[in-house]
């Protein structure tokens, strides 16, 4: 449980510190940190009674067991010693933070991101199931990412952090395949599990992919070359973020993850090449790139590659004695380095510079700071009585050991001393230009002085602690080192003794030779190394960061443009004929696979009423895609046929309530068009006749294209309904709608009360398109031609205008006089059957979007009766409360369910004596069926009446223009 | 009976079909109109066509000889979205020519 509260703990400050955004005060946020790292120090610390000597505490929850996929979190004694270093500096980095961060930076936002880095590092560490490592992997990528931009403003702030996710981002991906891969030669992903089959792993055909994504994922982010190039630029972070990431715990994530697989994947020739080569390459390239550096974090973020490609190089040997050295100097180097960084960021933070060549004689200035940074780095050298030193000492001494009898083995003494000389210069040029020499000049702060105690209290923590390691190893770090080797070692731990002097042996030697060949390296380069300013030399034109930029700018630039425009298109037209297309393609194709015949035509049982009725109905079809371009109203009127066609179809082939729907729903769109057709503009035959080949051509294409999406409809209904109807589930609605759902009428019975749940989705969904209806035509503004009136009523009303007996508007008010005094009686008459239709519904066709509509028909006509006014004046319709009354009584009559202890939409159904109508069904059912009723009823209405008050509002409309386009 | 109602899907299909690829508006409402008929009426039929089988149980009746009341439920609430959407469309496609002046699907006339 600890463990759980250990990983949730940073992100839960993280979470609460969100909350801090908006309060001004900058300490709550860095002590309420504090506080969560100081904690989650103090759980870990609570822990090591537990892992000592090879123990280890695990905690399995189900996640998805199918996939093999649980939060498993497991601690072991390495897993607690870098949980230690994560928590430990964590806190210290808090602290110097609370420090740096200055007055404007917004500081709960810096603490957010931190603590949430610092969880999911914790989860990686803690992780006891390798793909959940992968998902936390991923989230310090993001964090990091937000880390470094935090001050977003700076453009190299922005660009670094996108270096550093696409690099990591890139390697995730690659680890996350390589750890599927891994879980799929295992057969499982529980990591005890991998670690335990390491023979198995390597003697599989598919270990070299594995080894190789999982590389790539470790490699870049722990900066090895190639992929060394992010770290540079990330040193556009915040100092306390760089003192974290990318010394303590970020980049020591790609060799924490070599050594927990360690014990799965090392010790074979590809193992050694690979790692090698990129450990050998990335300890020598860091290095001699960081004596050419000018930026102080430029100097360090090299040094630190280089000390990482050490690590890489150790792990790489295969040897036990060499996985102790790495392990050893990991923790090493977070101390040193971290407080290296945190002595960087107070130079800068005092003198408002980090440029070397500007920066001269401080110890004056910062006589703590300059000899804290000082002994730091001579632990960063390797020289004696520092925790530096003895790491190295292993270094070396398993660099002269022959492992793998290979050009690389036998270089590797040599490369290693030069490394070491390479490192003593870099130290020596960091102290000696920053602390020592003539006084500085141009510094943009004239006068550094020491920070507040408790910015430097980090520094002089970490510093004591490489004294100590450095004097008494095995009594100071030498128990909890032991735990953490035996617990990835197992049973292969050797034999090792952590102590300062060992005699005089090779590893001295070579330790002799690097302090002073460095030394004297840096004295005879001194000069040149202080006006050179275009990086290294020999490498100046080999930039991995300009090759990343390259690509970057090729595959997110030129191809996306050259996709864009060769693939993509901004007009409809060719969209929805490919859409056409490859649904034609998708049935055709698929249906020619399976093996489809077209049947013999069956000419037998034609009934000549139903087929006279189809000829009208296919002239509909046709006339009305032949006259919608030309003659609206007439394609509207064929459409309405064409409607009724179907109406017919319905009542013919047993689907009375289709019918029903059918017929009152054409009324209702034929309607809304006409209501539409108002607002578009005019269109003559004669404008364009000049038709050209192109057009011609296309629609040509168009024609085939529809001929033969008809044909292969016709073709394939024709085939489905001349099969025999598989018994499939209608038998069971049969069966049980009378028995269990109480109505006789199935198609309403499926509707109200099986799928009910469906209906209530689909309500929904009707609310959802009338609301947005509305909301639209509120912001309705129509085209300029098509403001004005129509000509039919500036007709009447110029013949109003003209006779002195009439006023305006007479005409119109007596235009179909009788049919719409009929209209107006017949509304009753409608109200009544609408509610009959609900009534009889669950038994007789009918039901609530059939009486709905036609409730909604009858305030329709009310409304083409008289006109807007007339209606308005006479009715008020509030459709909202309508939909609203509609949702909330179906979800309640489904609610209701609960009461009686059964699930939601359950239906109960009785009948009950009414006096003078006799026996009345009275299912639940009807009450939810009421609901769709109101919703259907208020839905339709609101969208009509919406379109139909645009005709009323058009003075207002013209009158908002009309400034508008003065202004114009 | 089947082939006269499949003969009617095809047509209705083939008019929906040439009217959505047309470059007005309008024409694509009443495309869209057709081709939801055809699809209606396409699943309607997979549940099999018979006369004088409503799926209304009464005394006396063979379940057994019923149509399928499945495909019917599945169109009736589609006819209604089916209103839904061709109201969201033509107010949509008002509200575009009102913005851009011109019907044209995509919001501006294609040269010439």
């Amino acid at each position: 449980m600890i463990l759980v509260l250990l990983v949730c703990l940073p992100f839960a400050g993280s979470l609460a510190a969100t909350i801090l955004l908006r309060t001004d005060s900058r300490v709550l946020a860095a002590r309420m940190s504090g506080a969560v790292t100081l904690a989650a120090l103090v759980l870990t610390a609570s822990l090591y009674p537990a892992v000592r000597a090879g123990g280890k505490v695990r905690l399995d929850l189900e996640w998805l067991p199918q996939l093999g996929l649980n939060v498993t979190l497991r601690m072991d004694g390495f897993a607690w010693l870098f949980a230690m270093l994560i928590t430990g500096i964590g806190f210290l980095v808090v602290l110097y933070a609370r420090y740096y961060m200055s007055e404007e930076d917004p500081v709960p936002r810096f603490f957010s991101f931190l603590l949430a880095f610092m969880g999911s590092m914790l989860g990686i560490v803690l992780s006891g199931n390798i793909i959940l490592l992968s998902v936390f992997w991923e989230l310090t990528s993001i964090f990091s990412f937000l880390l470094i931009s935090y001050w977003h403003h700076n453009a190299a702030a922005r660009d670094g952090a996108r270096m550093a996710l696409t690099i990591t981002g890139i390697g995730g991906f690659c680890l996350l395949a390589g750890l599927l891969v891994l879980g799929h030669i295992v057969g499982s992903y529980d990591l005890d599990v991998v670690l335990a089959s390491g023979d198995l792993i390597k003697a599989h055909p598919l270990y070299l992919t594995a080894l190789v994504l999982i590389l790539i994922g470790a490699l870049t982010k722990s900066a090895q070359v190639p992929f060394h190039f992010w770290l540079p630029n990330a040193m556009a972070a915040p100092t306390p973020v760089s003192a974290y990431l990318h010394s303590a715990t970020m980049v020591k994530a790609g060799v924490f993850l070599l050594v927990r697989f360690w014990p799965a994947l090392s010790g074979t020739y590809e193992w050694f090449m690979l790692v090698g080569i990129a450990g050998i390459s990335t300890l020598l390239l860091g290095a001699y790139f960081a004596m050419f550096q000018q930026d102080l974090k430029g100097l360090l973020a090299y040094s630190t590659i280089s000390h990482l490609g050490l690590i890489t190089t150790l792990l790489s040997l295969g040897s036990p004695l060499a996985a102790v050295a790495a392990i050893f100097h990991m923790m090493n180097h977070a101390t040193f380095k971290a407080s290296l960084f945190m002595a960087a960021g107070i130079i800068d933070h005092e003198t408002g510079t980090r440029d070397m060549r500007r920066l001269s004689g401080l110890l004056k200035y910062l006589p703590i700071t300059g000899t804290l940074a000082m002994v730091a780095s001579a632990a960063m050298a390797g020289v004696p009585l520092l925790n530096g030193f003895i790491s190295k000492e292993m270094f070396f001494a398993e660099a002269v050991e022959t492992h793998a009898d290979s050009v690389l083995d036998r270089i590797l003494p040599y490369v290693a001393t030069l490394a070491g000389a390479f490192s003593v210069a870099y130290s020596l040029r960091f102290i000696h230009m920053v602390f020592f020499g003539p006084e500085p000049t141009d510094l943009p702060k004239p006068k550094p002085h020491e920070p507040p105690h408790w910015m430097r209290f980090p520094i002089e923590f970490l510093v004591l602690a490489c004294l100590v390691v450095g004097i008494i190893p095995s009594l100071s770090i030498g128990p909890f080192l032991h735990s953490a080797v035996v617990s990835v070692l197992g049973d292969r731990t050797p034999e090792y003794s952590l102590a300062v002097w060992h005699g005089i042996n090779t590893p001295l030697i070579m330790s002799l030779i690097a302090l002073v060949g460095g030394g004297a390296l840096y004295f005879v380069m001194k000069d040149y190394l202080a006006k050179c300013d275009d990086g290294p030399p020999l490498f100046r034109h080999l930039g991995g960061q300009r090759i990343f930029e390259r690509v970057l700018v090729t595959v997110s630039w030129k191809w996306a443009r050259w996709l864009e425009s060769n693939l993509g298109t901004r007009h409809l037209q060719p969209q929805l004929r490919l859409i056409a297309a490859a649904g034609f393609l998708a049935g055709a194709v698929s249906l020619y696979l399976a093996g489809f015949s077209p049947k013999p035509l069956s000419f037998d049982d034609i009934d000549p009423i139903f087929a006279a009725v189809w000829c009208i109905g296919a002239f509909c079809a046709l006339g009305a895609a032949y006259q919608a371009k030309y003659h609206r109203l007439a394609a509207l009127v064929l459409l309405g046929g064409a409607g009724i066609t179907t109406c017919i179809t319905f009542v013919w082939l047993s689907a009375p309530d289709l019918a029903i729907t059918q017929l009152v729903v054409e009324i209702v769109t034929t309607v809304l068009l006409l209501l539409g057709l108002r607002w578009l503009p005019k269109r003559s035959e004669k404008v364009d006749n000049s038709v050209s080949f192109a057009a011609r051509s296309r629609r040509f294409r168009d024609f085939l294209l529809a001929i033969s999406c008809g044909f292969g409809m016709f073709l394939f209904s024709y085939a489905i309904m001349t099969q025999p109807v598989p018994d499939a589930i209608a038998s069971y609605f049969l069966d049980k709608a009378y028995s269990e759902g109480g109505g006789r009428n199935v198609v309403n019975v499926i509707l109200v009360d099986f799928r009910g749940f469906d209906t209530m989705g689909e309500i929904a969904v009707l609310a959802i398109v009338a609301l947005t209806v509305f909301a639209l035509l509120r912001r309705f503004r129509p085209a300029p031609d098509s403001i004005e009136k129509p000509e039919q009523q500036r007709i009447q009303n110029a013949f109003d205008a003209e006779r002195p007996e009439r006023s305006a508007g007479d005409t119109v008010r007596d235009y179909l006089l009788v049919p719409s005094v009929i209209m107006q009686w017949m509304f009753p008459v409608i109200a009544t059957f609408s509610v009959y239709l609900i009534m009889r519904g669950h038994d007789l066709p009918g039901g609530g979007f059939a009486a709905g509509i036609t409730m909604a028909i009858a305030f329709l006509l009310q409304y083409l009766a008289g006109g807007v006014r007339w209606a308005e004046d006479r009715l008020r319709i509030l459709p909202l409360r309508w939909m609203g009354f509609g949702l909330l009584m179906s979800a309640m009559t489904g609610m209701g369910a609960w009461l009686f202890g059964y699930p939601f939409l359950t239906t109960h159904s009785q009948y009950i004596e009414v006096p003078f109508i006799g026996k009345v069904p009275a299912a639940s059912a009807l009450l939810f069926d009421l609901g769709v009723f109101s919703l259907v009823v208020g839905a339709t209405v609101l969208i009509l009446i919406a379109l139909a008050h645009q005709s009323v509002r058009m003075h207002r409309v013209r009158s908002l223009d009309a400034p508008k386009a003065e202004e114009a | 009976m089947e082939l006269v109602l499949a003969i009617g899907i095809g047509i209705m299909t083939g008019s929906g079909v040439w009217l959505i690829l047309r470059p007005r508006t309008y024409q694509v409402i009443i495309g869209l109109s057709l081709l939801s008929y055809a699809v209606n009426l396409f699943i309607f039929g997979v549940g099999g066509v018979k006369s004088n089988a409503a799926p209304l149980l009464g005394e006396g009746v063979d379940v057994s000889t019923l149509t399928d009341p499945v495909p019917q439920a599945l169109v009736l609430t589609a006819i209604v979205i089916g209103f839904a959407t061709t109201a969201l469309f033509l107010v949509v496609l008002l509200a575009a020519r009102g913005l851009t002046g011109t019907d044209h699907v995509d919001g501006r006339e294609q040269p010439k």
